[in-house]
């Protein structure tokens, strides 16, 4: 027995300690107070985590059973931690870019009050203990309780600034957006006890043989529904570009560490049902490959620095489910990682970008920044690289093994992937362009206060700018003269592929990714780091720019029927039907009660004493009489 | 002797109460008798002891009726435990509140406060009859006095509604007690009845209805969002917090282990009621404007789950009954709370004319947040357990061949809860302050201290919810045990 397990709880519970401390003492905690305390409870966590990552990468995984949560007839839940190797992986991100995120956002958020600063720190801490008790937890509904948590703490981050309606607005269409997919979820839950009469995942994989292939689908459809809300797939996903309202650290922490990776670790966990289910894994791949083409070519015309980041997380999530659609858990998860580091950079980055620009978030008004700025510049551009797949970055390796595995599945899938991976190099240096090349296009105070952020907004970029480049050098093909040891190191939970004959695609995919980036980056250097982007969108550009109209057509769809249904009948129906019927018999009582005239009053006061009065001398009656 | 204590302590001291002409002293005094009927609840919690724990004594020989109260039986004393946490914090949340003649306001609050003591821990027909009413009428006089505008009219549609549900409650007390061999109103004399299929499919309407009417489930509900509206506050919290629970509580304990085989002839008609509640009051509860109506439309939301889960004939609904009941009732009192609150000093409970009041009251805003969540079955906190358990107890039910259909509908509650309770908190406690709420303060150290025991037992609940599933086990397994072996 390792003393490393019997110090594991204390991961989940230091983020849970600091968010009571700041919580609680909000009003009493000087700024450097409640940040040091956000920061050394996260570093602690991570110092923890590495540690017991160490020892599961020595081969020393194990459940931990902490107490008895729910035990009702058969069917009993322990609040237990799964220790193995996908939850350290899962740990050490979460952890250790949660720490980075934390840091920065205490020069972000300096500007806040100390009770709001504290406030927002609690929250943090909050997110990331429902994070980890999503990831560690041994059985389905300590997921859930991480799962459902995550929710409520991007409720609370999103509407951190409640005073503005449109932000609160957002919160509110997060956590509904995600409880939709959570019934699902939910209702899959009910159907592994139905199943199984467990949840824990051990029993229930080995019990996965003995249940049909349409009860498996059955689960299997109804947990990537779920997955569907939280990882921001179609048709769930338009609460994450809207999620932005948040301050910016919350985003990073949204889209990279925590939260939106949550359907990919899930699923990755429930492997062994996913695998039974080819009709569903067939439809993860394909929602994937739309939500990743659909959310990219959105992104194309988005012009909130923000937005143009949220929608490329839609989109990259979209390939990590086509991945796990075509049987490529570990390519998923390995994608999880280096997007981890590349999307957080980026957010960090683009906070940084609108931190010099006073609060502007607009790329049409920015430009030729990267003189005034060169810190967040580099990092920023290594980000780009990396989310654009640029050989031999972090995601050129993740992205290149989803574009092989979806080749071997079907030829729609990969051409797709190739497509969706174009266009995000092409938004990605569009972004780029217009922000930090060309010339200054904002006001000119906002010119006048340009600066570099401080050292604790850079240093977590520039640990994640090395983290992005040489994060993908765990899982370098053969060809390159690397090896899976990321693959390896995973194999005793999740089984990868092997990709074997393929150097041909290899060499091509390194190919055709060097010729095509060079085209997009001449390409969108022309037309983007000299002038603004185009003016007034028409046609089908304006389609675009605004989001296809999703919605809109949800709101037409759903939200109003329900609303008329809700208004209009139902109130009606209370109101007017059941009422009616009600006092009908409530008007033939009084009506009896005038033909018998005994009680004219007409008051309940006195029927009440009346009846109180008949209890009492019945009562009297009976006790004189005993003898 | 315990059992005795929980009636005799309000009842006496509310009967006392009626003399103390000081609104303070009526205050403090009400407070303290139901400090220590607290204690005493609780108390039974760890008596071990089970003559402490019953009681009988003659009450009407010639009738066959006897005074006789048990809390042996871990479903009533869970719900004695709950009457007795509930009411000092109802008297603490609503002590900077003033009535005109307090004292006797009080006086009726403990008089009730007895009535549902006496409901939860009766073992006799009769007896538990006399109690159903006397918990009613201080309430009717509640409502009927101290009420709103239109309290007349509502108390009368209240009273209509629960005195016919009374009256065929009696007729079918009294048709047991003729069947009874030696003509007793006992619950085992009762248990112990061999009805056939025709006397239990017509009595069990008689008893359904009364239970029915006082959860309430559709359609039998439409008193209730007028009565909560109307009633004050505090007695708005005494009716949704645990009045509610006499009829699930009645349910448990008289329905369905006296005419188990009704109840597997009705289940999905029920089912249906329930199932059909639920959607129904969550779409109504989106619409309102008043928050005490949107409440009062979340809950009979709730019951209809509970309602599914009474009909599922499973260990995890039951339970999950069991403890929603508990929850229900902490929950509810702690929404209310949270309206009296804003009511009291805005004047207003319409949720157009609030906004940004968590700017002003931001205590008040936090702990109304975790109620809210609680109220929408967010894990960790008591309500999931409840939820979960019953939702699980549906879905795997065997007694119906609908059971997915009824778990998937009662599902969409889940969501359009979060809808209507976000929205109100989006509208009542975020956005900017108008000129209504711009000069709010926040809440005084009382009701800081009523509503954050509130939310620690919550937490501690929902954290830690095996004590009250341990407690009400024994009487999960009999009551499925009775369901089980009259299946026809």
């Amino acid at each position: 027995m390792n003393t490393i397990f019997q110090l594991v709880w204390l991961i989940p519970a230091l983020p849970l300690i600091g968010f009571f401390i700041n919580g609680l003492l909000r009003n009493q905690l000087p700024k450097a107070i409640s940040g040091l305390i956000a920061c050394g409870v996260l570093l602690g966590s991570f110092v923890l985590s590495v540690l017991v990552f160490l020892q599961v990468k020595a081969g020393a995984a194990q459940t931990v059973h902490l107490f008895d949560f729910i035990n009702v007839g058969n069917l009993k839940i322990p609040f237990d931690f799964k220790i193995d190797q996908l939850s350290s992986l899962f740990l050490l991100i979460i952890t250790g870019i949660g720490f980075l995120i934390h840091l920065y956002s205490t020069s972000y958020m300096h500007e806040e009050t100390n009770g709001h600063f504290a406030r927002y720190f609690s929250y943090l801490n909050l997110f990331v203990f429902s994070m980890l008790l999503l990831v560690m937890g041994a059985n389905y509904v300590i997921m859930f309780i991480g799962w459902e948590g995550v929710g409520l703490c991007s409720y609370l981050l999103i509407g951190y600034w409640f005073k503005n309606v449109n932000y609160t607005a957002a919160a509110k269409k997060a956590f509904v957006m995600n409880r939709i997919g959570d019934l699902g979820f939910l209702l899959a839950l009910f159907m592994m006890i139905n199943q199984f009469g467990t949840l824990t995942y051990g029993d229930v994989f080995a019990k996965a043989g003995e249940a049909s292939t349409t009860i498996i689908t059955g689960i299997t459809l109804l947990l990537f529904v779920g997955a569907t809300g939280k990882s921001a797939q179609i048709p769930l996903y338009t609460w994450l570009p809207d999620a932005m309202a948040g301050p910016t650290p919350v985003s990073a922490l949204i889209h990279a560490a925590t939260m939106v990776t949550a359907g990919v670790y899930m699923i990755a966990r429930s492997q062994a049902l996913f695998v039974m289910a080819p009709v569903t894994t067939n439809i993860i791949a394909y929602i994937g490959l739309a939500t990743a083409l659909l959310a990219a070519s959105i992104a194309i015309y988005q012009n909130d620095i923000k937005k143009v980041l949220a929608y490329s997380t839609v989109s990259q999530l979209g390939f990590m489910f086509l991945a796990l659609g075509v049987g490529a858990y570990t390519t998923g998860v390995f994608h999880v990682m280096t997007h981890a580091f590349f999307k957080a950079l980026l957010f960090l980055g683009a906070g940084s970008v609108i931190h010099a620009m006073s609060g502007e978030q607009d790329i049409t008004k920015m430009g030729g920044l990267r003189k005034k700025i060169p810190i967040t510049y580099i990092t920023f551009l290594i980000g780009v690289l990396a989310i654009a797949g640029f050989p031999f970055t972090s995601g050129f390796f993740s992205k290149d093994e989803i574009l092989v595995a979806a080749y071997e599945k079907s030829p729609i899938l990969f051409w797709g992937g190739v497509i969706g991976a174009i266009m995000t190099a092409f938004y990605m240096f569009r972004l780029l362009f217009l922000t930090f090349f060309g010339s200054f296009r904002g006001t000119h105070d906002q010119e006048h206060h340009l600066h570099e952020s401080p050292i604790s907004m850079t240093f977590p970029l520039m640990v994640l700018a090395v983290l992005s480049l040489v994060g993908g050098l765990v899982q370098v093909p053969h060809i390159f003269g690397g090896h899976p040891y990321f693959n390896e190191f995973l194999a005793p939970v999740v089984n990868s592929v092997e990709h074997t004959g393929i150097e041909t695609l290899e060499y091509a995919l390194l190919g055709g990714t060097v010729v095509l980036l060079a085209a997009i980056i001449i390409m969108t250097f022309k037309k983007f780091s000299v002038d603004s982007a185009d003016g007034e969108y028409t046609g089908f550009k304006k389609v675009l720019a605004n989001k296809w109209y999703v919605d809109e057509v949800y709101d037409f769809i759903i939200v109003k029927p329900i609303r008329f249904l809700s208004k209009k009948i139902l109130v009606f129906t209370e109101n007017e039907v059941i009422d009616w019927l009600v006092n009908g018999v409530g008007r033939s009582v009084q009506w009896t009660s005038r033909q018998i005239r005994l009680v004219q009053s007409g008051q309940v006061g006195s029927y009440v004493l009346l009846m109180v009065l008949s209890i009492l001398v019945f009562l009297g009656i009976q006790l004189l009489t005993k003898k | 002797m315990i059992p005795v204590l929980l009636i005799v302590i309000p009842l006496l001291s509310g009967l006392l109460g009626f003399f103390m002409k000081q609104e303070k002293l009526a205050k403090g005094w009400s407070l303290l008798s139901s400090l220590i009927t607290m204690a005493v609840a609780i108390s039974a919690y760890f008596t071990k002891d089970v003559t402490l724990l019953r009681s009988t004594h003659e009450w009407i020989p010639l009738m066959g009726s006897n005074f006789s109260v048990s809390v042996v039986d871990g479903m009533g004393r869970m719900l004695a435990i709950l009457t007795g946490i509930s009411f000092p914090l109802i008297f603490l949340a609503t002590y900077n509140t003033n009535y005109t003649n307090g004292n006797r306001f009080h006086a009726l609050m403990l008089l009730s406060q007895a009535g549902l003591m006496g409901v939860f821990v009766a073992t006799d027909a009769m007896l538990f009859y006399f109690f159903w009413e006397l918990a009613l009428i201080p309430t009717y006089f509640l409502c009927s006095i101290w009420g709103g505008e239109k309290r007349i009219a509502v108390t009368f549609k209240f009273f209509i509604y629960t005195f016919i549900g009374s009256l065929l409650m009696l007729v079918g007390i009294i048709y047991l007690y003729y069947l009874t061999p030696d003509h007793s109103f006992a619950l085992q004399a009762f248990y112990d009845l061999k009805l056939n299929n025709d006397q239990q499919g017509w009595l069990f309407w008689l008893f359904f209805i009364a239970f029915a009417i006082k959860m309430p489930i559709f359609p039998f509900h439409t008193w209730q969002p007028d009565a909560y509206e109307q009633a004050p506050t505090a007695t708005t919290m005494v009716l949704s917090g645990i009045m509610v629970k006499m009829g699930v509580f009645a349910m448990l304990r008289w329905l369905i282990p006296i005419f188990p085989a009704a109840f597997w002839s009705w289940g999905d008609f029920i089912s249906f009621l329930g199932m059909f509640g639920i959607v129904y009051a969550s779409l109504l509860a989106m619409q309102q404007d008043d928050l005490k109506k949107l409440v009062a439309y979340s809950s009979i939301a709730h019951i209809g789950l509970m309602v599914l889960a009474l009909v599922s004939t499973t260990d995890s609904g039951i339970q999950g009954v069991m403890i929603q009941m508990f929850n229900h009732g902490i929950n509810i009192i702690g929404m209310w709370v949270v309206v009296a609150l804003t009511e009291r000093q805005f004047g207003t409970r319409k949720i157009s004319e609030l906004g940004g009041i968590a700017q002003k009251a931001p205590a008040l805003t936090i702990l109304l947040v975790v109620i809210a969540f609680a109220n929408i079955g967010l894990p960790l906190t008591n309500a999931f357990i409840g939820e979960f358990l019953m939702f699980t107890g549906v879905f795997t039910s065997n007694v119906s061949q609908f059971n997915y259909i009824y778990t998937a509908v009662a599902g969409l509650g889940i969501i359009l809860a979060a809808v209507y309770t976000l929205n109100m908190i989006q509208k009542v406690f975020f956005g900017n302050t108008n000129s209504i709420t711009a000069n709010g303060v926040d809440i005084s150290f009382t009701e800081k201290l009523a509503l954050s025991v509130l939310v620690i037992i919550i937490l501690v609940v929902g954290v830690h919810p095996q004590p009250i599933l341990d407690l009400t086990n024994d009487t999960t397994l009999s009551i499925l045990n009775k369901m089980i072996t009259k299946h026809p």
